[in-house]
């Protein structure tokens, strides 16, 4: 039998389709059945709908029983946005809305995050002391680091630095 | 586009290093919500923050109101990886400052108010959050930040809260896509809270068997943590690339050859092109330049080509808006024109 699509080729790849109960079979070569939808066996589907923010947060709010759409709730005090809004748009209205709506944002931080507490960089003039402490924190992680590689005079450098802003630190809360 | 220039990079896998900061002022309505008296307010903010600091590096930017330039301009700027399409989409509100030797640009009024990006070729992740971290310090001097003890940088989408940071290496890496490695790498790298895209970020293909990868987490790890992490991951793709190349060459070396000179061929001789035909063999071509292979092309041209062959850079060079078919021909031109 001959290939329908090229009728050149032997046909050697046979395909019986049933659709609503109507029987239709085709009859191809090896090349034209590449080039064939019917038989493009390909599992890569595109489905041409990547998942959102916005899709995976609603499932978060639902999942941690979260307000029913249409409920009536409160707003931000500086941008008006009530949390259905950030519901539906996920994004955030101002930085205030955090703390306006901090009990039902956490949980989602949370999920996203895995954690719910910042410990990187601090602004240098908002930040306040708060700057300090952590400069610290990380200089005691790096001399535990030193003390196990056993680099004692990296060490001692790191832990005069601690000193120096420890004492800083002292300084700055007596004002 | 000086930063595509990667000759710097050790390995040649490495494109280019990035870091962005995503920042924003203190209550004020993030871009989405904000009116157009507000969001000026918000770039006068920023750009004087940096025009009229102390810093030496105040003298090197130049501001750009998105609603001056062309859609050609803007696209690529896209295509240079200077802007991102949504600060496009914000044109009306949105600037951008970007320094003389463009490897730094600061997005005003993007997703967040403030998108501080610097990019440098080759592996350079520290070098760039350095830059991009004393950046950030100059306009912290005169702007509010919004920040919270406990949560850090608060920014417009929840997913960004914390450092803001997003680190993310730009990889080319055309044996583990050719010997369909890359998806077991795909896989393994979303389970370690890295994320791992196409050229043009979400959403888009590898195009020219280029990735891109970058921290998802941005919260509850430092800066430094966050970084090192990508570091060491990108290290061990780098192996992974290099042993899939070895292998190549090992147990394919002919068809190898064969591929990488037949796509230098079509390149060199072509008299219509697409942007995604070209891109995946300058790839190659690259890999065989790298490898040793192919021997009288430079990656200098090849670099050039991979950003001059995208559509608005290529109307940009040529002056003139192209129809697909013109651009097709105009590029297989340039293409021959840079290769012979």
């Amino acid at each position: 039998m001959l290939c329908q699509r090229c009728n050149q080729k032997e046909a050697n790849v046979h395909i019986t389709k049933i659709i609503n109960g109507v029987k239709t079979e085709l009859h191809l070569c090896d090349e034209c059945a590449k080039q064939s939808e019917d038989v493009n066996m390909n599992f890569a589907i595109n489905f041409g709908m990547p998942m959102s923010f916005q899709n995976i947060l609603d499932g978060f709010v639902e999942m941690l029983g979260g307000a029913p759409k249409t409920y009536e709730e409160e707003v931000c005090p500086v941008c008006k946005m009530s949390f259905n809004d950030f519901r539906n748009k996920g994004r955030m209205g101002c930085s205030r809305c955090y703390s306006a709506f901090a009990p039902k944002i956490t949980p989602i931080i949370k999920r996203i995050h895995g954690n719910i507490e910042h410990t990187g960089k601090v602004p240098a003039r908002t930040g306040g002391d708060l700057k300090l402490k952590r400069d610290i924190e990380r200089l005691k992680e790096e001399l535990k680091i030193a003390i196990n590689k056993e680099e004692y005079e990296k060490a001692a450098k790191l832990r005069d630095e601690i000193r120096n802003l420890e004492s800083k630190l002292d300084n700055q809360r007596g004002e | 586009m000086a930063w595509f220039f990667s000759k710097s990079s050790d390995e040649g896998i490495v494109l280019t290093s990035r870091i962005r900061l995503a920042r924003n002022i203190d209550g004020i309505p993030f871009p989405h919500l904000l009116d157009k008296e507000n969001a000026k307010k918000v770039v006068d903010d920023v750009t004087s923050a940096i025009l009229e600091s102390n810093s030496v590096i105040s003298n090197d930017f130049e501001v750009i109101n998105l609603s001056d330039i062309s859609l050609n301009e803007k696209m690529s700027m896209v295509e240079k990886h200077l802007i991102s399409k949504d600060l496009i989409n914000r044109s009306d509100i949105s600037a951008v400052m970007i320094n003389r030797d463009k490897n730094v640009s600061i997005m005003i009024n993007e997703e967040d108010h403030i998108r501080l990006q610097v990019i440098y070729p080759g592996f350079k992740l520290k070098e760039a959050y350095e830059l991009a971290s004393k950046i950030d310090d100059l306009i912290e001097q005169r702007v509010n930040y919004a920040y919270d003890t406990k949560l850090g940088y608060l920014t417009s989408c929840p997913t960004n809260v914390g450092t803001g940071l997003r680190a993310s290496v730009m990889l080319h890496l055309p044996a583990l896509t050719i010997t369909k490695n890359i998806n077991n790498i795909i896989n393994t790298i979303n389970q370690v809270g890295l994320t791992i895209r196409g050229l043009y970020g979400e959403g888009s293909n590898a195009l020219g068997n280029v990735y891109q990868i970058s921290n998802q987490i941005t919260l509850g790890l430092s800066e430094d943590e966050i970084i090192n992490n990508l570091i060491a991951v990108t290290k061990k793709i780098v192996e992974k690339e290099k042993k899939a190349r070895e292998m190549l060459l090992e147990k394919q070396s002919v068809e190898l050859e064969d591929e990488l000179y037949r796509s230098l061929g079509i390149l060199k001789f072509a008299r219509s092109i697409s942007t995604q035909e070209s891109l995946e063999l300058i790839s190659k071509v690259r890999m065989g330049v790298e490898m040793g292979i192919i021997k009288d092309v430079k990656v200098d041209s090849l670099n050039e080509l991979f950003v001059s062959v995208q559509p608005a850079t290529l109307q940009l060079l040529e002056n003139r808006d192209l129809n697909p078919r013109d651009r097709d021909i105009v590029r297989a031109k340039l293409i021959r024109e840079k290769l012979s």
